[in-house]
């Protein structure tokens, strides 16, 4: 085997987990379609008023794509762990986190950048300005990424268990609610006038902090479901 | 001759020392219990603007310290166990988290009734109410998915897990939701506890010893009852005399 560079494996790995991903498209369409549906339910439920919907708008888009992202995430080690892959790849030289972070980023440019790309048409639904727009799909690509490897960690840990689903997103989706506040928040803050920087480098720095943090602790995770 | 520090770190031993335990944590608990309500219900005067209303505080307030020093505690003893693999600290964290979530919902629950008549409302998106609820659901969490995990050593190993991340994520969800909450509203009415009356004081910190010394009685007991069901296969649980008979 060619010994690969820490770099080449993590493209290596991205590159796997993406055309796994693309042979089977009805999976990452589902979680899209859930996302749209879910945004569009909200206008039914409390009524067409444009100017209710357009305060809503984030915080909608915002909890529908924590939902969507938790969907996804029941599969990001399932389907690796019950064909063998995974014990593989822990068995491989290579540092495990690595594989991991591979494994997160795959996921992410498959169930979260298709919500941060569709986001903007369904905030159009709820008549949201452009200027709010632009904010929000900065906060989605910042925040997405955040929601993918922290859910990596619930999914590690509820590797293989019955009634895993509902319990990945007990597990997650209180660990997420920074996220969900600071992201929602930025729209909020430009909407009425004020600046969104603060919200949007505090959403950075809590992708810095999950980037360096959770690779690690899901290939603890990892080990410790896989032993 | 050495002390042997860790001699009651075995379930072994320390099943012995928890039962001779728990009988004085809980008899102090019930008298500082009854000192305490004495104490905030007859003795202390009302409150200048709060009425007699205010004195639930002496259940909400304990109730809600023990929560959260209690979540703390159990992801110290789950770091414990998967650091240093020893059995009775995972067994320590799973027999303080019931307890744990029970607090976060009493405070959740009395902050409540405290709410009504006080701000008009039950609930209020205020950021300590709203950090509470999160707290119960990490609690929630930890508790579901330890029971979900039929190897009780992998429950432990990934419930600690998830305690540790959660802990570190408790400042995080603090902060913003403190950030959120003043973003969002003006700031509410808030109980200043500057210059409280010092009858009001006494009460309070019996109660708070009363609520320390019940939730170690009832985690040793807990965590007893955890000892006999994990270990019953082994010969000195079949030995003791409240299993032979």
């Amino acid at each position: 085997m060619k010994k690969s560079t820490l770099f080449g494996l993590l493209v290596l790995v991205i590159r796997r987990d993406l055309v796994l991903a693309m042979r089977r498209r009805a999976d990452v369409l589902t979680t899209l379609i859930f996302f749209v549906m879910v945004v569009s339910l909200f206008p039914l439920g409390v009524g067409p008023e444009m100017d209710m919907l357009r305060k809503m708008a984030a915080g909608v888009l915002w909890v529908a794509a924590l939902l969507s992202s938790m969907l996804s995430l029941g599969r990001l080690f399932s389907a690796d762990y019950l064909d063998g892959t995974l014990e593989q790849m822990m068995l491989a030289p290579q540092s495990l986190s690595m594989l991991v972070l591979g494994k997160m980023t795959a996921h992410w440019m498959v169930s979260g950048l298709p919500l941060v790309l569709m986001a903007p048409v369904l905030g159009l639904q709820f008549d949201m300005p452009v200027q709010s727009l632009g904010v929000l799909i900065v906060g989605l690509l910042l925040g997405t990424p955040v929601l993918s490897m922290v859910g990596a960690i619930g999914a590690a840990l509820t590797l293989g268990l019955r009634g895993g689903g509902v319990l990945l997103s007990l597990l997650v989706l209180p660990l997420c609610i920074p996220v969900l506040i600071f992201g929602a928040g930025a729209v909020d803050a430009v909407s009425s006038g004020l600046s969104a920087a603060s919200h949007l480098s505090l959403l950075g720095a809590l992708l810095l902090l999950a980037l360096v943090f959770t690779p690690w602790v899901t290939a603890q995770a990892l080990r410790i479901s896989m032993e | 001759m050495a002390i042997n520090w860790f001699k009651y770190s075995a379930p072994t031993t320390f099943y012995g020392l928890a039962g001779k335990m728990i009988p004085w944590f809980a008899i102090s608990s019930a008298i500082l219990f009854a000192a305490g309500l004495y104490l905030g219900f007859v003795v202390a005067p009302a409150d200048a603007q709060q009425g007699e209303f205010y004195r639930i505080m002496f259940i909400h307030v304990p109730t809600a310290v023990l929560s959260m020093f209690l979540y703390l505690i159990m992801a110290g003893y789950a770091a414990l166990g998967l650091i240093f693999n020893t059995r009775l600290s995972s067994m320590m964290a799973t027999a303080i988290a019931p307890t744990g979530a029970l607090f976060s919902f009493l405070a959740l629950w009395t902050g409540a009734l405290w709410g009504k008549p006080m701000w008009g409302a039950w609930w209020v998106w205020d950021a300590r109410l709203t950090s509470e609820l999160i707290l119960l659901f990490l609690y929630l969490g930890f508790i579901a998915l330890h029971a979900s995990i039929d190897d009780p050593r992998r429950a432990d190993r990934a419930a600690a897990l998830l305690a540790i991340v959660g802990s570190v994520n408790v400042p995080i969800i603090y902060f913003s939701v403190q950030w959120w909450n003043t973003l969002h509203q003006g700031s509410t009415i808030k109980f200043s506890g500057t210059s409280m009356h010092i009858a009001m004081q006494q009460a309070m910190y019996v109660m708070l010893a009363a609520c320390w010394l019940y939730a170690a009685a009832v985690v040793l007991s807990r965590v007893r009852s955890i000892i006999l069901e994990r270990e019953r296969h082994t010969l000195w649980i079949n030995e003791l005399p409240e299993v032979r008979s």
